[in-house]
């Protein structure tokens, strides 16, 4: 306890970006079970956190507490804090559609809606209720730029999303989500159903991104967190060992654990 | 010995009986559809009239005319038990059914004769099947044909026939758009108007000058009655002005009015192609015509048409209700022991008797929100009910009703099915649980909900048990949708496919000219079931094709 409290705010004196979310003293349980044990953490702003660990350590369940997806889950219970931009997100009196808008989500397998590409990208627009055709085309147009879709898709934008390749999908569920203009973008193992190609130009357009929005990313790859990432926090078992500047957990891990993780030798 | 542990460990034999129990039910279900279709279909086939003589136990010789419809072997024992005489050492004896029709002069129109009985027999092609508004047919000969009184001295007396039988179907036309359309209107307005009198009066606002009015739309509407009743006499007696002159196969010559004959055919000259032609003529006015006496001849058109407008209704009914109701369960409700609890009462509600939903529906739709409908807003009308008895609204809520667990499950089927990732996407757009249910679950989930009603509705098409509390008659006297407005009436009595075998086939008080109709009614109403779920099937393959990236 002591041992992670002094490591963030060391991290916070290292930082030298400002804040977009503040994670404190974090607890997750499933039913009796406990997922997530007393994390905390800074992740700056406009910058790229890559979460890395074994399967099941929690870097997913981590990441659904920043939209509250796992409100969904009936038997999940949170304690602790987190501040995205300074408020409570667990408060009572958030909405938590709103907060859903701001803060973006892109999961492991490509989920397009049964919709035409243009109605996919149209639909978080449609909600907030925008249904002028000039301004819905003008923004799909500008989400799919920046998603890096608009070449390949500008011809059949009325065509079933179903009819794009992999690849194509996840960069559409991308563009979905900065359709709404968020200020982070949740992704949630964003490549590993893609092959080498797509992943590249994801891993392309992710750097692009950072420059707009905060981005949180789980990855199995660790080669993906070392070429991707700024930051790097390393977990196991539900906690958080290792949080800090990518370059420096990947070459001068503080921790045995992490080293051992990072080269291989468990996990 | 090894071989055949070996043989049954492969799964040969499953296979095997696999196999065995799909052919067995497929060989059923075409036999069953095969009876149907044929015996259905060979009642609009035109049989040849046979000419028969025969003579009787006291060695008269007698003619008939006849069309065979049925032949039989039947022990000599059976016969003579029932004091037939035999010839001795005859085992079995043919026997023939003839259809002799002449129902008005000889009692009876169908005949059983003994085969050694039979003198002669031949096909006269002078022989001619008249079908008559009531009596059945007349089989015999056409000897004149009287126009006006005046007796026709043409050589083509069949030509002059039908010349005479055309102007009869036209003024025929004529008279039935009158009555129904144009009379009927006079008489709704009319009952309208009593019904409006009677409401100022329960309302104490009876006051001179409102029944004043009422009176003079009454006079008005009289004097239109009265108008039209003038042209519908005219009509009718230009329609009694000729007659045909027609001898039986016995000789006995008598007049048929016109006016009584519906149509008219000569079987034994027609050719393959004429009965083929003849075939489709008859098949087509079964379908389109109105029955004639108790359901034994004629048409089915109006209990084709209640089945469909029931079914169609139900399914308007049934589908929101059951999609709601699985919605909640499904996405709103705490899954727990209550909702447990409601789905195996669901699950139990598709187990109850169809009968007993008929009661639930006469007693409580009927009789208690009926009658209480009654009471409020249409006190004018009663002691004559008017939701208070059954009628299509009743009978299509009580089927909802009954197909509702169907609907139910299935959507909850559909509901399942959809990946979470959907969701989950959805909400992280920022919509709410709502709109994520509107927007992407419930068009997705479509497809489930379109199985569920295929099966309401095949379920709904062949019920008749309920039905026949709630609303279902023998004989209704009008469609529930015509010209008057509101257009659709839910409050009236209709017929139906399936009540229709049940009452033909069993109520019927000249059995052997009903079993045919019997067949072909039971084979439309497998091929109104089969159209309807066409569509639907149709509708739920465009629905899923439109979300087939789902699977993968």
């Amino acid at each position: 306890m002591t041992q992670q409290f002094n490591l963030q705010t060391e991290q916070q004196n290292q930082l030298p970006h400002q804040t977009a979310v503040t994670v404190t003293d974090l607890d997750l349980y499933y039913g009796s079970t406990r997922a997530l044990q007393e994390i905390n953490m800074v992740i700056p702003e406009k910058q790229v956190t890559a979460f890395i660990g074994p399967s099941g350590c929690g870097k997913s369940t981590l990441l659904r507490c920043f939209n509250r997806l796992n409100d969904l889950i009936e038997i999940c219970r949170i304690e602790g804090q987190i501040l995205l931009n300074g408020r409570d997100i667990y408060a009572d009196n958030v909405d938590v559609a709103e907060l859903r808008r701001e803060v973006g989500i892109v999961f492991q397998k490509p989920n397009p809606f049964p919709k035409s590409i243009y109605e996919n990208v149209a639909y978080g627009l449609r909600i907030q209720g925008m249904n002028k055709r000039r301004e819905l085309d003008d923004t799909v147009e500008w989400a799919l730029k920046g998603a890096a879709l608009w070449d390949e898709v500008k011809d059949r934008l009325n065509d079933s999303a179903f009819g794009l390749s992999g690849g194509q999908q996840q960069r559409l569920v991308i563009a979905r989500a900065i359709a709404v203009q968020p200020k982070c973008i949740l992704l949630d193992e964003p490549c590993s159903a893609l092959d080498p190609i797509s992943t590249l130009k994801v891993e392309e357009l992710i750097a692009e991104l950072k420059s707009q929005y905060t981005i949180i990313m789980v990855t199995h790859n660790m080669q993906q967190a070392a070429r991707v990432s700024d930051y790097t926090a390393f977990m196991y078992m539900g906690e958080l060992i290792e949080f800090g500047d990518t370059d420096q957990v990947f070459t001068k891990p503080r921790l045995k654990k992490t080293e051992d993780y990072i080269t291989g030798r468990y996990g | 010995m090894k071989a055949l542990t070996k043989w049954m460990a492969d799964g040969t034999p499953w296979v095997w009986l696999n196999a065995a129990a799909v052919s067995a039910s497929i060989l059923l279900v075409t036999g069953l559809l095969l009876l149907i279709g044929v015996r259905g279909m060979g009642h609009f086939w035109p049989l040849a009239v046979q000419e028969i003589v025969y003579t009787e136990a006291d060695g008269t010789e007698i003619v008939i005319a006849g069309q065979v419809r049925e032949e039989e072997k039947v022990t000599a024992q059976r016969l003579r038990e029932s004091g037939l005489e035999v010839a001795k050492g005859a085992e079995f004896v043919t026997r023939y059914l003839v259809k002799t029709g002449n129902r008005d002069i000889g009692g009876q129109d169908f005949r059983w004769i003994l085969e050694p009985s039979i003198k002669s027999t031949g096909k006269p092609h002078s022989m001619v099947v008249f079908e008559r508004e009531e009596w059945g047919v007349f089989i015999g000969r056409l000897i004149g044909v009287r126009e006006a009184g005046q007796l026709l001295e043409s050589p083509d007396t069949w030509g002059d026939f039908q010349r005479l039988l055309g102007h009869a179907n036209e003024l025929r036309d004529e008279i039935r758009d009158l009555e129904k359309s144009r009379i009927g209107r006079v008489n709704y307005r009319l009952e309208r108007l009593r019904l409006e009198q009677r409401g100022l009066e329960l309302g104490g606002k009876d006051d001179a000058a409102s029944i004043a009015e009422i009176e003079n739309d009454r006079a008005l509407l009289q004097e239109e009655y009265e108008g039209l009743e003038q042209e519908l006499g005219d009509l009718y007696t230009k329609l009694r002005r000729d007659a045909v002159v027609v001898t039986s196969a016995e000789g006995q010559e008598l007049e048929l009015p016109i006016s009584s004959i519906v149509d008219a055919f000569q079987p034994n000259q027609m050719g393959l192609f004429g009965k083929i032609g003849h075939f489709f003529h008859n098949a087509w006015k079964f379908v389109a015509d109105d029955p004639r006496e108790a359901n034994t001849e004629g048409g089915i058109f109006p209990a084709i048409f209640g089945t469909v407008l029931m079914v169609l209704l139900m399914s308007v009914f049934v589908t929101p209700l059951g999609v709601v109701a699985a919605v909640y369960l499904k996405e709103y409700a705490r899954q727990g022991l209550f909702t447990r609890f409601i789905r195996i009462a669901v699950n139990n509600l598709a187990g109850v008797p169809s009968i007993v939903y008929g009661v639930f529906g006469l007693g409580f739709f009927v009789y208690t929100l009926g009658g209480s409908l009654d009471r409020l807003f249409f006190p004018e009308a009663l002691p004559a009910p008017t939701f208070g008895t059954g009628g299509l609204f009743w009978a299509s809520l009580t089927l909802a009703l009954l197909t509702l667990p169907v609907v139910i499950v299935s959507t909850e089927e559909g509901l399942s099915r959809i990946p979470r990732s959907i969701r989950e996407g959805s909400l992280a757009l920022g919509a709410t649980q709502w709109e994520t249910l509107w927007r992407t679950v419930l068009p997705m989930a479509s497809p489930g909900i379109m199985t569920g009603l295929i099966l309401a509705v095949a379920r709904a098409a062949g019920e008749v048990a309920p039905l026949m509390l709630v609303g279902v008659v023998k004989l209704a006297p009008a469609l529930p949708l015509d010209g008057n407005a509101p257009f659709l009436h839910l409050d009236r009595k209709f017929m139906h496919l399936g009540f229709h075998i049940y009452d033909v086939g069993f109520q019927s008080p000249n059995v052997e000219a009903a079993r045919p109709l019997v067949y072909a009614t039971a084979l439309l109403l497998v091929v109104v079931i089969v159209l309807l779920n066409l569509v639907a099937i149709q509708v739920r393959n465009r629905l899923s094709e439109r979300y087939r990236g789902l699977e993968s």
